[in-house]
């Protein structure tokens, strides 16, 4: 009991970190492509995750609901540990934090507004009423009500990356975590979805991105973190970030991308 | 001497094409459930569950069915067990047609992309339900047409049964050709009604991977 009224406190807590990562390292094999990151998201926040590729990026927001596993270190969410060994605590952990891919990963063979009512009717045992209403509120938040019994092949790639935002939605999380959403998408698609992810971070979400979109980071973020070999090399506002770059590494990682 | 007619014959091997018939079938759904709690065991079980499954696949897959067969007819006549005809032909192709089946459909599974596993994951579905509603609704639909194109090769396995003396459509055939001296009309009948089982089913499962595919593209 007493357990229960800790975490409730902990998620009514205003401004308190929602992610909470002490000294994480993950290797595969003998390379270790996280070094020890600290890292504290607030609730509401939204932080950039910019870098090369094979800086650790993706690897990092994959660490935070358990696609990989770490060997080192601590993360917390909503103040509950991950816990790799106990199923239960992994199922209640994905609960609270949603992931968009980059890839979409939309579910083939379920139509569109399925995909969305799949996980709160499995895990939330929530009425098929009541997960349909859900996820119509949801499609026509993304923009997109009219294609509830659309099948995901029949749409664009904004489209249904669009989609899989309502269905990370639909799980009601207290963090976003977006993989590089816009990279598989043609450049045309690319506002649409990120017009969407801009909406979210203005209602409020707290969310955690990986992105090469450089202008968008600037104009959403409250936060901007330079990834280098695995390591948080510089973070910062973005206007300091990207305005005056402290360190020679993200300097040329900037100078590179106009070229 | 008794005649024999041609119809004397066909309708003997009309009679036992029904063995055959049966023997396949039990060979058919017991491999299919037994390669299913085998695939369930790669896909859930820890190493050593993967590795002990995956050298039973190996057994099966490279030794002679025939070999299968004498072994579990003689073999477990060894163990003090009487075995009939019946059931070591029986077991041996169930066992056989697990192997086979259980490959086949871990195949597919892996044929799944990662993507799909990944997502469902994150939206805290357990393995249950991932398999259940994600992954093999997919795997299903790539996993029937060489499925069926297997039960061909299950259909002409039991031909071996013959061999330990379960009378099918081949030992029937034999038991024929030795009474009538016409062997090559009792052969060529028994080839004509193994075609006549296999060739619908292989027909069928052209059919089913000609819609999968185009499902797919």
């Amino acid at each position: 009991m007493s357990a229960v009224l800790e975490t409730t406190e902990t998620t009514t807590a205003v401004g308190a970190p929602v992610v909470r990562i002490t000294a994480l390292r993950k290797s595969f094999g003998t390379n270790e492509v996280l070094k020890g990151i600290d890292l504290d998201v607030l609730r509401g926040e939204v932080v950039c995750i910019i870098g090369k590729s094979g800086s650790g990026k993706s690897t990092l927001l994959r660490c935070i609901n358990g696609l990989e596993e770490f060997q080192d270190g601590s993360l917390t969410v909503d103040g509950k540990p991950l816990l790799h060994e106990s199923a239960m605590a992994m199922r209640a952990l994905r609960q609270r934090v949603g992931m968009i891919f980059q890839g979409f990963n939309l579910f083939p063979h379920l139509s569109v507004g399925r995909n969305v009512m799949l996980a709160p009717t499995l895990v939330k045992k929530r009425s098929g009423a009541d997960a349909e209403a859900q996820a119509k509120k949801l499609l026509t938040r993304v923009g997109l009500a009219e294609k509830f019994d659309a099948m995901p092949e029949q749409l664009s790639g904004g489209q249904q990356q669009r989609v899989a935002i309502a269905r990370a939605l639909a799980m009601e999380p207290a963090v976003l975590l977006c993989d590089e959403i816009t990279s598989a998408l043609d450049p045309e698609l690319v506002g649409e979805v990120l017009r969407v992810v801009e909406s979210l971070a203005d209602e409020g979400m707290t969310l955690l991105m990986v992105t090469h979109e450089m202008s968008f980071a600037r104009k959403v973020s409250d936060r901007v973190i330079f990834m280098h070999q695995g390591r948080v090399h510089e973070m910062g506002p973005p206007a300091e970030l990207f305005g005056s770059p402290k360190t020679p590494e993200l300097q040329q990682f900037l100078s590179s991308l106009h070229d | 001497m008794t005649e024999f007619t041609s119809w004397d014959i066909v309708r003997n091997l009309l009679l036992a094409v029904r063995w055959t018939v049966v023997l396949s079938l039990i060979a058919f759904v017991g491999g299919s459930v037994v390669g299913a709690a085998l695939l369930a065991l790669r896909l859930r079980g820890g190493k050593v569950a993967q590795r002990c499954i995956g050298g039973y696949v190996q057994v099966f897959q490279g030794t002679p069915l025939l070999m299968q067969l004498f072994l579990g007819y003689f073999g477990l006549g060894l163990l003090g067990l009487d075995v009939s005809p019946w059931t070591a032909a029986a077991l041996a192709l169930t066992l056989y047609t697990s192997a086979y089946l259980t490959e086949i459909w871990r195949g597919c599974v892996a044929s799944i992309p990662k993507g799909q596993w990944e997502a469902s994951t994150s939206l805290a579905l357990s393995f249950g339900e991932q398999m259940r509603h994600v992954i093999l609704p997919q795997a299903v639909k790539i996993a029937t047409a060489p499925t069926v194109g297997f039960l061909v090769q299950v259909i002409k396995g039991t031909a071996l049964a013959s061999v330990i003396g379960f009378v099918e459509l081949t030992k029937a055939g034999s038991m024929i050709a030795n009474v009538t001296f016409r062997p090559f009309t009792v052969f060529a009948c028994v080839a004509l009604f193994y075609f006549a089982l296999c060739f619908p089913i292989s027909l069928f499962a052209k059919t089913l991977e000609r819609k999968t595919n185009v499902s797919r593209a």
